[in-house]
């Protein structure tokens, strides 16, 4: 029962150089606490000192950004994956 | 050569050294080009600027690119018109339009796009690629034509039939199933993969510096005088958040006497305004939207930029309001019949933009306003039911007939 996310070029760095991470399913900020309790160096980069998603990190959920869905509490199911990625793009 | 530095992030003020990256990988902040300005306060003055070519690369000394390595279809330098006509319909006195219709391919994206491809030459990218709503993905591939690069540009399956053409005779179009945020999304993905240049991602910092050369121009047109209100459409924020960087550049390197803010106003549609928002909301979190305008080349929902605009109208006293599609169609047709510019409906949302704001006096009759008209009516001819007044036979009595003889 694991969702996958997916990690972006310059983040393989912290993650061993694994482009993908299985993480249990769940709650999407349960999904977050288990990639960066597996990879700490990793938190610092996507969360700043509350714990809150840095302003310019965009994460999507099958593909939809979870500002369209529930935030920090959208549920991600076995299978599902996990996106990250820079918001600072396009226009 | 060029007086551009390094990379450094808005947010955490690292630097990095120049190359194809665009956000911080401490922080995820965007990247910005930064620049040795006492060194250029040194070399540039208006003499120098005046010699230089008939384009935005007259600018060179201010922008990331040696004036010698361009990718150059020639933009920039569009006429600055004095709009009495319009003025006096708004109760203004001292309005002018920049007519950026009247670049290479007809919209202000060859200014971003000249730097961009410059750069993608420079780093040695093959192949060049965007996210676009229609008329970046026209100027990409036009300039990658001209470089000779592959392009591959990437827009929403929905946008107007006339911008698929122009883009798909330059270069690969590819529709996206999705809107333009879908399109965006896919493209920084594919750019993990791909070792493309995409002019508005990885590119992006170099891209975005291009569109500082409007407030140059504007600067420069005017006498070297700065103007004291701008009407900016936001789609990203990326245009605005420049317009500002290149006013203030101006007063850094001492080209304009004065220093002091002009202010900046954001035109946004009604039926995706996330900035507007967030500006009549006293806040500085924008909310992405679902796009649904016929401005569809202002239609980003979450428009990278949007922090830093509405930051930066709100440091310049400005404002930023959203209109509804009919008064954008009013406003095209209000400028074509006032000014004999025919725009496309990122115009009309700015002259419409201008209209509410003259009447509510945010706009100041009094102050010389200039309204960024950014792309031509002929892309998108289908949202202006515009049609012959009449069909006559060839000759003189068949014209009285259906019009009526001479008085």
């Amino acid at each position: 029962m694991s969702a996958i996310v997916k990690i972006p070029t310059s983040l393989r760095g912290l993650t061993g150089g694994s482009s993908e991470v299985e993480v249990p399913a769940g709650p999407l900020d349960e999904v977050i606490t288990s990639l960066t309790d597996t990879y700490p160096d990793l938190g610092e980069r996507l969360l700043d000192d509350a714990g809150n998603l840095r302003r310019f990190v965009n994460v999507f959920v099958a593909d939809d950004d979870i500002r369209f869905l529930d935030g920090l509490e959208t549920a991600v199911s076995s299978g599902q994956v996990v996106t990250i990625l820079p918001a600072v793009a396009g226009g | 050569m060029t007086f551009a530095t390094s990379l450094k992030c808005r947010e955490c003020a690292r630097t990095y050294e120049p190359g194809p990256l665009y956000f911080c990988e401490w922080c995820f902040g965007p990247l910005e080009v930064a620049y040795d300005y006492d060194r250029i306060a040194e070399v540039v003055s208006r003499e120098s600027i005046e010699k230089g070519p008939p384009s935005l690369w007259r600018y060179s000394d201010l922008l990331p690119v040696s004036r010698s390595a361009t990718v150059d279809l020639g933009a920039g330098l569009t006429p600055l018109i004095k709009a009495d006509r319009l003025a006096d319909e708004l109760g203004l006195t001292d309005l002018w339009i920049k007519n950026d219709t009247l670049n290479p391919t007809n919209s202000f994206k060859d200014r971003p796009v000249t730097v961009a491809l410059s750069k993608a030459v420079e780093f040695g990218f093959e192949t060049v690629a965007c996210a676009s709503t229609g008329n970046l993905a026209n100027s990409v591939a036009a300039h990658a034509a001209h470089a000779g690069l592959d392009s591959y540009v990437f827009v929403p399956h929905d946008i107007e039939p006339a911008k698929i053409v122009a883009a798909a005779v330059l270069g690969n179009v590819v529709e996206v199933e999705g809107n333009y945020d879908d399109v965006n999304r896919l493209c920084v993905e594919l750019h993990d993969t791909y070792e493309w240049g995409f002019a508005n991602i990885n590119l992006r910092p170099y891209y975005a510096e291009g569109s500082k050369t409007i407030a140059f121009e504007t600067a420069e047109q005017l006498g070297w005088r700065l103007p004291d209100h701008v009407i900016v459409p936001v789609a990203s924020g990326a245009l605005l958040t420049k317009v500002k960087k290149g006013f203030d550049e101006l007063v850094q390197v001492d080209l304009v006497p004065e220093d002091r803010q002009v202010r900046i106003s954001g035109a946004q549609a009604e039926g995706c305004s996330p900035v507007a928002v967030a500006f009549e909301n006293g806040s500085e979190d924008i909310r992405p939207q679902k796009p649904d305008t016929i401005a569809k080349s202002l239609a980003i929902g979450d428009p990278a930029d949007g922090y830093y605009a509405l930051r930066a109208v709100r440091k310049s006293g400005g404002a930023v309001a959203a209109v509804t599609d009919e008064e954008t169609i009013d406003a095209i047709r209000l400028l074509a019949r006032t000014e004999g510019i025919f725009t496309e409906p990122a115009g009309g949302v700015t002259i419409a933009t201008l209209v509410k704001l003259a009447a509510q006096g945010i706009v100041d009759p009094s102050e010389r306003v200039v309204a960024y008209v950014t792309g031509h009516g002929l892309k998108t001819p289908e949202v202006v039911n515009a049609q012959a007044l009449a069909r006559v036979p060839a000759n003189v009595a068949g014209f009285q007939e259906v019009l009526g003889e001479k008085e």
